[in-house]
């Protein structure tokens, strides 16, 4: 790229050199942290995504710098282009917040929230958004939607009542596969993901919509039940596959590999190959490979996205750095003193009370008298 | 009388016909602009006239033809959107029924304008017997040399094909319309681009309403200044009316937008007063999407002066005591007629209509519809108020196309201008279920809750 055309945008007062013909959004990841809008429908390895959930609106306080006029609307930063000389405002904006708040309102008004019996849970996008932007209650109190229940077939599991209609299986079908068998039907707030009539999606890359899908309306069927995500171990793999790029992420438990998905970054996309493309997997490395015998395995899963899955020890090489501070050096040589340290206080360690005297269960009288930091 | 320019003819006896459709002076503005003008003076001429589309965004249709992108070896296309679905608009039914010759004029002149040799016409599902006319309408044309190859030996080659849409309000959405026109679903899509630039497969495309390009025959046939002599201030020509709901006299009219709101309902030229003598209580002047008025908002404005039947004086005061005048669908409400129960049919209708697209248009208009329910049947709450105004904030602004707005504007014109009456209701849930607030008492017009 070149020198010219780079335009300078400039996101919650940060500035940004990028490439003529980045979004807006794909210019506030690259700044990353709070500044990059949530994006519920867009996905950058889909062609056409994104524009509908609107969760993404920013504010465009000044168009260019030959036209400096501010948009009258809030855009969808995944569908709107940067221009040399724009000013953004995402974060710092009430106007945006206040609309993403209503945005996150209207997703979830329908949404069963079902998250504990949910296979998504853990790593649901819509879990994260509501969770940032969202209320604590709704003001809705009417009957949610719910829906005929229609069969995909043996690898994939429909729970329309979790979608929230981001098209984006839609374009992973139309993309992947060279005969999309599944599409939106009906329109409005009845509108649904279905097949017409009643076929089986069993194309050998549609397993590619359970990766894409935001929430867990598309779900996998051999993992289905089996276990909460964030007890499982990501570990990367790979394998030598006829079809796709064999690069994968297991989550094992102990030996025994749960689940197969593609590799995902931290916005929840589809990791590039190597070679630069988007590293989508079969359907036959996603179901039927679950052995860790099938797989070699290149070693654990970084889980960077602030996801419960994150939360236990996967952000960083595992065992093989220890924290260079210990609590006693940070209290100046001190041992902590714990809050609660009825070890030191009470006579249960004291020698001469025998436990086995102790008539029924203990009480606090019963270490009262020797009990020196009561007056 | 008004200057009549579209109707002039209507009722002469066979006019759908071609042969008295061309005794009465019909396609004489093909023959002066294949022949006397080239495609750029056309589209000069219609920017002198200062003709505004009359599908119900008014944006200049002179300006919208210039920006249409002219790559090398690239068809251009020019559809024509009679997919007319707004409730209470039934002007473009009216023209194609009975004149259907006028909007095959009005295309013809519009592709040579704009170079399109393949024009479409997306007419609503439900007109199914007005397909047929203007499919005659064409046959009878392209016997007699005004349509297909070589049209008057100029070389200009135009032909023009008839699309029945399949009862979607929202393939009247121009972006929507060409998805739908593709053969894909009526999903509108994400601007930029824009139609003039990418548009029916991605080719450069103008959409125009069927008004707007029946308009164009008398904008060739004077001159586009004389035509902008016509009216007032930037509302220049005629604009045809659809007049209903509870007057004497509904209707389409042609007015010529010099007009009084007050002269257009009570006048006997035109809806001739409010039904069995009641009292005017308020009124929806473009279309069911436009905000209503109540009887003093919509005689008067704000400032106290009347107020005309034109693009710049509905929509004077903005949203706050004005409205717009949108596609002209004129809907008259007397005294006896519920705002609550209004507004729930237009809610319910939008909550249908919605696409499902994007989430704010799909969600909140459900939403809505809901609450007006519970309301109008009398298990509401003061706080549903407030709620129902909130929902209608955040979707306004916040779609993908207009429809949002179109379904966030009737709920907030309503209780802007009807506050009273929704809190009435609320308070007299059983009384509200048998008798009307009538013309009680107004809310405050300026009232704009936080």
């Amino acid at each position: 790229m070149s020198e010219q055309n780079l335009f300078k945008v400039t996101i919650d007062n940060i500035t940004i050199d990028v490439p003529a013909g980045t979004t807006v959004l794909q210019a506030a990841r690259l700044i990353g942290g709070q500044v990059a809008p949530p994006a519920m429908c867009f996905y950058s390895k889909l062609e056409g995504s994104g524009g509908k959930c609107r969760t993404c609106l920013v504010e465009v306080s000044k168009g260019s710098e030959k036209d400096p006029r501010p948009m009258p609307k809030l855009v969808a930063s995944c569908r709107t282009t940067v221009m040399d000389g724009m000013e953004v405002k995402n974060i710092t904006s009430e106007k945006v917040l206040d609309a993403r708040a209503g945005v996150v309102e209207f997703l979830l008004l329908n949404h069963p929230l079902d998250c504990p019996i949910c296979d998504q849970a853990g790593e649901c996008h819509l879990q994260d958004l509501s969770f940032e932007h969202g209320k604590a209650d709704t003001r809705y109190e009417f009957q949610r939607r719910t829906f005929k229940k229609h069969d995909l077939g043996k690898h994939i599991q429909l729970h329309m009542t979790r979608c929230i209609l981001c098209y984006r299986c839609v374009y992973t079908a139309d993309q992947l596969t060279n005969k999309r068998v599944h599409g939106i039907l009906d329109r409005g707030d009845h509108a649904e993901i279905a097949t017409h009539i009643e076929k089986s999606l069993d194309n050998e890359f549609i397993g590619n919509v359970i990766d894409v899908c935001p929430v867990g309306a598309l779900t996998d069927k051999t993992f289905r039940f089996k276990n909460r995500v964030w007890f499982l171990k990501p570990m990367d793999a790979h394998r030598d596959c006829p079809t796709c790029s064999g690069r994968v992420t297991l989550w094992n438990r102990g030996d025994e590999v749960y689940r197969v998905t593609a590799r995902k970054d931290q916005w929840g996309e589809i990791e590039d190959t190597p070679d630069g493309k988007p590293g989508w997997i079969c359907n036959v490395c996603r179901f039927d490979k679950k052995e860790t015998s099938d797989w070699i395995i290149e070693g654990p899963r970084e889980i960077s996205r602030q996801s419960v899955i994150a939360q236990g020890h996967y952000a960083g090489n595992i065992g093989t750095t220890k924290p260079n501070e210990t609590f006693k050096a940070v209290n100046d040589g001190r041992t902590p003193h714990l809050l609660m340290d009825i070890h030191d206080e009470s006579e249960v360690n004291q020698p001469t009370i025998h436990l086995g005297k102790i008539q029924g269960p203990s009480h606090g009288d019963t270490f009262n008298t020797n009990n020196t930091h009561k007056a | 009388m008004g200057v009549k320019l579209l109707l002039d003819k209507a009722n002469v006896p066979g006019i759908r016909t071609y042969e008295v459709y061309r005794r009465e002076g019909g396609y004489r503005s093909v023959e002066k602009a294949l022949k006397e003008m080239n495609p750029e003076s056309i589209v000069e001429e219609v920017k002198k006239s200062g003709l505004r589309g009359r599908g119900g965004a008014g944006f200049p249709t002179g300006m919208k033809w210039s920006f249409i992108a002219k790559p090398e070896g690239v068809p251009r296309h020019l559809v024509c959107n009679a997919d007319e679905s707004e409730p209470g608009t039934f002007k473009d039914r009216y023209l194609m029924e009975f004149i259907p010759h006028l909007l095959l004029e009005g295309l013809i002149v519009s592709s040579f304008a704009l170079g399109s040799h393949d024009t479409y016409i997306y007419i609503r599902g439900e007109y199914a017997w007005i397909t047929d006319i203007l499919e005659e309408a064409i046959n009878e044309a392209k016997a007699n040399g005004w349509l297909g190859k070589n049209i008057l030996g100029t070389g200009f080659e135009c032909n023009i094909h008839v699309h029945r849409g399949a009862g979607a309000y929202i393939c009247g959405e121009e972006t929507a319309l060409i998805e739908s026109l593709e053969g894909k679903r009526g999903n509108p899509r994400i601007k930029p681009p824009f139609p003039a630039i990418q548009g029916l497969w991605q080719r450069p495309t103008v959409v125009n309403n069927v008004e707007t390009l029946a308009a164009i025959v008398p904008i060739i046939n004077m001159g586009g200044e004389e035509y902008a002599k016509i009216g007032v201030g930037r509302s220049t020509g005629t604009k045809l009316i659809s007049a209903c709901g509870n007057i004497n006299k509904p209707g389409v009219y042609e007015i010529d937008m010099t007009i009084s709101v007050e002269e257009f309902i009570y006048s006997d030229e035109y809806c001739g007063g409010i039904k069995g003598g009641k009292q005017l209580k308020a009124c929806i002047p473009g279309g069911s999407s436009v905000p209503i008025l109540p009887a003093n908002l919509l005689l008067k404005t704000a400032t106290g002066e009347t107020r005309y039947m034109n693009y710049e004086s509905l929509s004077d005061g903005g949203f706050a005591t004005g409205s717009m005048l949108g596609s002209g669908g004129f809907i008259v409400l007397d005294e006896d007629q519920c705002i609550v129960k209004n507004t729930l049919t237009l809610a319910r209708f939008y909550r249908h209509e919605s696409c499902g697209q994007c989430s704010p248009c799909r969600e909140g208009t459900g939403w809505m519809e809901k609450i007006l329910h519970k309301i109008e049947h009398g298990h509401g709450t003061i706080a549903d108020i407030d709620l129902l105004w909130d929902i209608q904030r955040k979707i306004e602004g916040n779609t993908i196309c207009p429809l949002g707005d179109a379904a966030a504007w009737p709920v907030a014109a309503a209780i802007r201008h009807f506050r009273d009456e929704f809190e009435w209701h609320i308070n007299n849930p059983v009384l509200s279920q048998t008798s009307n607030f009538g013309l009680q008492h107004y809310a405050d017009p300026i009232h704009v809750p936080a």
